[in-house]
Formats: C-alpha cells, structure tokens, sequence
C-alpha cells in the first residue's frame, strides 16, 4: 500500500477540462517534485489532493482512508495533510507564533502551553524563534513563507504539500525558504510543485513533468535531467539549462 | 431679558436627565441586540446556503429602503390595529433593531470580504470546520475592520432613537417637548440642552471607539490613517 495514492484524477473548469487523469503515489518520507509549464493543473492537482477543490473523478487515498469517498471526514484527514501556499495565507490577525499555535489548540485541543511551547519548536526549526511575537505585517515574504511550513509542520502531517512556495519571493529569500525545505527532506513526505529546477534535481527523490493535465513523463532527477525518454520532456528541461546553465 | 426662559432647563434638570436615561437605555439595547443580528446575517449572507442569503438580501433591501418613522408606526399602530400590542418602548427597540441590523449586515459584509479568501482555504487546509474557521478566523478580523463603520451606525442609532418620541416613548426629546407645550418661552434653552447633551454622548462615543480601535490595532492592519 502506497502512503498517498492518486488514482485517475480528473478535474473540468466549465467546458476546460485542467486535470485529465493523473496517477502517481507518495511513499513515506519521499520528496516528490511536480515541474511542468504555467496552467498545466499543477496547482489544480494539489486541491484536487485535500479535497479543497474536489476532483470530478478519481480516488485519493492516504494511508488506507479514502478521502474522495462521500463519507470522509475530511476536517480530520486534513491535518495529516499540510499545505504551504504560494502566497503564504497567513493569518494576518495573529502573530507568528499563535499561526502556528492555532491548529493544535483549536484542531488538535492541545492545552495553550504545550501548544505554543511546540509552536516555538516549530518556528526554531525554520530560524524564526525571534520573529514569535511579530504579526505578518511585520515579517518579510520569505520570513511569512517559514512560518507557513512551520504552521504545517506543528500539525505532524504524513505530508506536506507545497504550491510554488518561493514564486512569490526574490532570490535572496528563495534561498532562506529552500533551505528549510532541503533539511525537512527525508524527515516527512513532500510533494513540491515548483519552478526551482536547481531544487527539484538536488533533494527530489523523484521528479514529475506535467503538460496539458497528463504526467508526460515521471523519474528520478539523474533519468529526467540527463536521459528523459520523451522528447518533450527533453526539449521543456534543455530549455531550463539554456536559461540557468547545466548545474 | 436674553436669558428668558432658561429657568425651563434648570428647574427641569431631574426630568430631563431622567429622560437621558431612557434614551441611553433605548440606544444600548437596540446597538447591541442590532449588532449581533448583524453579525449573523452578514455571515450568513456571505457561506450560508441558498436561499439564506437571498432572504437576507430581501431583508436588508426593505429595511434600508423605508423610513424609521414609518416603521415605528408600522409596528406600534400597525400592528396595534390588528390586535397586537406592543409597548412603546419595546415597540421602538424592535424598530431601530429591524433598521440598524439591515445597515450593520453591510459594515459586516464588507469587512468579510476584505479578508483574503486565501486564509479561510488555509484555516480549512489546517483541519477546521467551516465553524471554526469563521469563529477563529474570520470574525476576528472581521470585528477589527467593521469598528469604524460600526461607531459610525452606534451614533446614528444614538440620534435615530429620539424618533421613539413620536410613538410616545418618553425619552429625552419627548420631555423636552413636554416642558416646551408647557412654557414655550424655554423652547430655545432647552432644545440647546438637548441638543448639547446628544452632542456630548455622540462625542464620548466616538472617542471610546477611538481608543478600542487603538488599543486592539494590530500592525499592518491599521483601518484608518493615523489622524
């Protein structure tokens, strides 16, 4: 039994269908990349996972539960599935700390002092134990977006999924962010949709091209980089190496 | 001479504050029975099922389309015609709290959608019902946005109860209008008084609501420009 199964995927915007039947599975602890062009459903397909946006057909399955059958309780499956937005989506009213605290005192009904207690571990993990009191207003993007693993984290999820967590960042807090994410590698299941290409080939145990709501082609970063068998994937990475060079 | 009639406010002092009383009562039931209608409505306007919202939405166009005075006397004479009595001053709270609500689901309603759709999705992605996620997350930002509309609504409905007077609710303008049918030489001074002493609550309002924004102002979120 696969940790996160995804079987047969489809999802219709209207007469656009994004999604057209995705499979693949997570095991435990592996990091995944999902790489592939703008408005190919990636970040459709992460919805489509904790049944934010629910997919139109297909199962997904995590560790035994179905959580595209009617009868899911999702509210409780969701916290063994973090998030990590592009956009960060923090809540703005509450300070670093409190965004990591409020899952495990109102979800998880933790006492408050446990709770902010491994709310400070979480945000010592990500280098922000300093920034606890501060309320997002006041935190950098790159900053705000390590408080958003943190907040997943907290939860003790099975896996994290991430939706382009540094495109909204500039170079220099892409890097602050990546950081966090190559130490939480082997430590919990990521599945990371991702235009960082130097990222995807360092920590990803497993790279996966979409194009037009398919998975043209899935393999490690070595097969995918240097000996990808279909010629789109080919022609979409040796663009990349053009643009940023072969290392 | 110019001070003729003035003894219609000092000799009536006790009446008058008595009637302050009754105005004070009337405004504070009414806010805080309309505010918490408000809130609901307005949450319910913005995730509740079909058709709740559009019955709210038909409420809220009705009440915001009719005079006070005309539902005052819907309610009080109205109503009265057809068997159901309601005393005045009951009959005054349900009509400012039918008026006020319809304009308080707007303050609420705008404020909810300043808030990112991005942190409800977040708050549900971390595992909470819709109910948590509104109670938790929501409403506490929500209730942040809404206090400069809200105080603006408070002195509104503050200014509006003085209507009560014309269903016989005997508050402060209906006292001042006693004393006046009794000695209109003191109609100027005491109307002034009247006038004055709405001025002053409207004033302490405002200032109250001031300090509470302050006081619960979190940084980045700051509603009004600093003054």
């Amino acid at each position: 039994m696969h940790m996160l199964e995804v079987k047969d995927i489809h999802k219709s915007y209207g007469s656009y269908e994004v999604l057209k039947g995705v499979s693949f599975s997570v095991e435990k602890e592996e990091t995944k990349v999902i790489i592939g062009t703008s408005g190919t459903g990636k970040s459709t397909l992460l919805k489509c996972i904790n049944q934010l946006d629910p997919p139109d057909k297909g199962e997904v399955w995590l560790e035994g539960e179905e959580l595209t059958s009617p009868s899911a309780d999702l509210n409780r499956i969701r916290q063994k599935i973090g998030f990590v937005f592009q956009d960060f989506n923090l809540f703005n009213h509450l300070t670093a700390m409190q965004n990591v605290s409020i899952g495990l005192e109102k979800v998880k009904k933790m006492e408050k002092g446990k709770a902010r207690e491994k709310a400070i571990e979480e945000l010592k993990k990500v280098g922000l134990e300093k920034q606890a009191d501060q309320y997002p207003a006041q935190l950098s993007g790159g900053q705000k977006q390590r408080v958003g693993i943190a907040r997943a984290l907290a939860m003790d999820p099975a896996i994290i999924l991430f939706d382009e967590p540094t495109s909204a960042l500039d170079p220099e807090l892409i890097g602050d962010v990546l950081e966090v994410m190559k130490n939480l590698a082997g430590k919990v299941a990521m599945l990371i949709v991702t235009h960082e290409m130097g990222f995807a080939r360092n920590v990803a145990d497993e790279i996966i091209f979409m194009e037009g709501g398919h998975i043209i082609e899935c393999g490690s970063p070595d097969q995918m980089f240097n000996n990808a068998c279909k010629a789109r994937t080919r022609e979409f990475l040796g663009k990349i190496s053009t643009l940023y060079g072969k290392e | 001479m110019i001070l003729l009639g003035i003894d219609s406010v000092t000799n009536n002092l006790p009446f008058l504050f008595e009637g302050l009383g009754i105005t004070i009562e009337l405004t504070l039931i009414s806010v805080v029975l309309a505010s918490i209608f408000g809130i609901v409505l307005a949450m319910g306007r913005a995730y509740g099922k079909q058709p709740l919202p559009f019955l709210i939405y038909v409420y809220e166009k009705i009440f915001r389309g009719l005079p006070l005075l005309v539902i005052f006397f819907l309610i009080y004479f109205g109503l009265s015609q057809q068997g159901i009595h309601i005393k005045a001053f009951y009959a005054a709270v349900i009509g400012l709290v039918l008026h006020s609500t319809a304009y308080q689901i707007q303050i609420y309603r705008s404020a909810i959608h300043a808030i990112p759709e991005g942190q409800k999705t977040a708050a549900m992605s971390l595992g909470m019902s819709r109910l948590k996620t509104i109670y938790y997350i929501i409403l506490p930002q929500v209730l942040r946005l809404s206090i400069p509309g809200w105080s603006n609504e408070f002195t509104i409905l503050l200014k509006d109860s003085s209507i009560a007077f014309s269903i016989g609710v005997f508050e402060l303008m209906a006292r001042g209008d006693a004393i006046n049918s009794m000695n209109p030489q003191g109609i100027l001074y005491v109307l002034l008084f009247i006038a004055f002493l709405y001025f002053i609550l409207v004033f302490s309002i405002n200032r109250g609501l001031n300090y509470l924004e302050k006081r619960y102002k979190i940084s980045g979120y700051e509603v009004t420009a600093v003054r």
